[in-house]
């Protein structure tokens, strides 16, 4: 079968190798209809986190059609369409039992701290992901949800992962009715994390990033005001001259390890390595917020450790909180929500690629050239009936 | 009272967000599938009775120090293998809480590049780098970043032949 095969940072291919077998009596073999390349993919593409292996295939926001299924699997049957969560559990364990199933104990090996994830390196369990024709998904029976009929498939495969993150980032930030929420990062779950900011009762929405197309986009879609970074000369004073000196409310990281914005940050933590990435927007994020406000963090930083004023976290007595999201809990809602119309998801996909042009797709998203939000890689056998075009 | 606060309550009236889709559609988040955010029993439709079965371990599967063996499902994509396998294996002698383990699995990440450039020209398959690393790509949407790239790479290597052609006539 083609799939994206990792040959080292910035350096990706299309390439054949064999097919996934079942190797537990709960696996399902999944023929994938459509996959996307997720920010966070970019971290491994881009060589920072540990145990990426040479030929593994990335892809944690896929759907596809069940072509197969292990002799224990009860809750799907062979041609479901399925999304499938980027987390993979198993449903029993201490931390599944409490909803945490990105921290599932029993789906990953070589790491405790998260739990399996399709095609995020060996440190997430050494899945293969699903930017391939076909993919292996272990705990068929708890993890893939079966996509409602009236379920566009770009909504669908937009609600393994970016979606509920954005949500779940908003969720997280405690959000009262009123209040003043900044979102640092205009990708796509800085995107979402606006979006659903409004659906919790936020009174203002501010986005902050430096990519002017990216701004645009958020702006109108949803509908909040927006900060381009580069024009500010310090964020901290900024966000207060536009709260009343007091702060936000509610600050949220939809960014991660590679932020830009401040040269030592960006020094240390993404060319030296001295720290698990940049930590320019969690110091941004403590700086901006309120005393007593909150900060949620969904982007991804490295296993290490990084530099934050943690003094001021403490002085202004904030909560932060954070984790990956935890999709299954979400879908139910957020399901509601795009057939009530309150989200339409599909508007942040700018490029439908072939999975064969899966270099060119990870450089544009990489590069953020043609204005590029969100890709779509469109597999072989699904390309002649969708419309993938060669970047 | 407080400026600050008079105006953050004076800001409070919903008609302002009539415009906005869905707004306060999860203001009383209690009303919500997904409240609270934790919560036991998982809302799981036919949860599963039991922990999951052992997966058969058919290639080699590191696991953490931190667990005392390896867990019951596992992804057994590009098993360990050469000197990149070695530093692997040495890095999980350490826990996640040591920062040379990190530092080990890092370094095998970059041992493992070398050892797939050359398990590809073992095989006869030589690394096209310009479409790997998205050439075309960049050549269509960004021709003046490229030409400024390759006006860059030519001006490093040109330099470091100079060089190296002036040692080599010294050596002579």
């Amino acid at each position: 079968m083609l799939a994206m095969n990792y040959r080292g940072p910035y350096r990706v291919r299309a390439q054949h190798k064999a097919e996934p077998a079942i190797e537990h009596p709960n696996d399902a073999i999944v023929r994938v209809t459509r996959s996307c390349i997720c920010g966070s993919d970019l971290h491994l593409y881009h060589g920072m986190v540990p145990d990426t292996r040479i030929g593994s295939t990335f892809g944690h926001e896929f759907i596809g059609v069940v072509e197969e299924i292990g002799p224990s699997v009860q809750n799907l049957k062979v041609g479901d369409h399925v999304l499938v969560p980027f987390n993979i559990f198993c449903g029993t364990c201490y931390f599944c039992q409490r909803e945490l199933y990105s921290n599932c104990h029993n789906t990953n090996s070589e790491a405790t701290a998260v739990g399996g994830i399709y095609g995020y390196s060996h440190t997430a369990g050494g899945y293969d992901g699903g930017q391939a024709e076909y993919v292996r998904v272990p705990m068929a029976d708890v993890g893939p949800t079966v996509i409602p009929p009236d379920l566009d498939p770009d909504d669908a495969v937009l609600l393994t992962d970016a979606l509920p993150t954005g949500y779940q980032a908003a969720e997280m930030g405690d959000i009262e009715e009123g209040d003043t929420v900044v979102i640092f990062g205009a990708g796509p779950i800085g995107i979402f994390a606006a979006k659903s900011a409004w659906l919790f009762g936020a009174g203002r929405v501010i986005v902050v990033d430096h990519l002017e197309y990216r701004l645009n986009f958020v702006k109108t879609y949803a509908q909040c005001e927006v900060v381009n970074f580069k024009e500010v000369r310090d964020m901290a004073i900024h966000i207060k001259k536009m709260t009343d000196g007091l702060g936000a409310d509610v600050c949220i990281d939809c960014v991660g390890c590679e932020a830009v914005g401040n040269a030592m940050q960006s020094l240390t933590g993404r060319y030296m390595k001295l720290q698990s990435g940049a930590a320019t927007v969690l110091h941004w994020c403590i700086n901006c917020v309120r005393k007593g406000g909150v900060v949620s963090i969904v982007g991804v930083y490295g296993p290490t450790f990084n530099a934050i004023p943690i003094g001021n976290a403490v002085n202004k007595g904030l909560t932060l909180r954070m984790n990956q999201a935890s999709v299954k809990r979400h879908l139910p809602r957020l399901i509601e929500h795009i057939q009530a119309g309150r989200i339409d998801p599909k508007q942040i996909i700018t490029h439908r690629v072939p999975l064969e042009e899966v270099a060119d797709a990870y450089h544009l998203f990489s590069s953020k050239l043609d204005d590029c939000i969100k890709t779509v890689l469109i597999p072989p056998r699904t390309a002649s009936a969708t419309a993938a075009v060669p970047v | 009272m407080d400026q600050a606060v008079q105006s953050k309550q004076a800001g409070h009236d919903r008609s302002r967000y009539a415009h906005i889709d869905g707004w306060g559609a999860d203001l009383d988040r209690r009303n919500c599938p997904a409240y609270p955010m934790e919560r036991t029993p998982p809302r799981l439709e036919n949860p599963p009775t039991h922990a999951p079965e052992q997966q058969p371990v058919k290639v080699k599967v590191f696991h953490s120090t931190e667990r005392s063996d390896i867990t019951p499902i596992f992804g057994s994509t590009v098993p360990p293998s050469g000197i990149s396998g070695r530093l692997r294996a040495w890095a999980f002698r350490y826990s996640e809480n040591n920062v040379f383990h990190w530092l080990l699995l890092l370094l095998a990440d970059r041992v493992n590049m070398m050892e797939g450039i050359g398990g590809d020209l073992r095989r006869g398959h030589m690394p096209n780098l310009f479409r790997e690393m998205g050439g075309r790509a960049e050549l269509k949407h960004n021709p003046v970043g490229f030409a400024r790239k390759v006006a860059i790479a030519s001006v490093v290597v040109g330099v470091g032949c100079y060089f190296f052609s002036r040692r080599s006539r010294r050596i002579d």
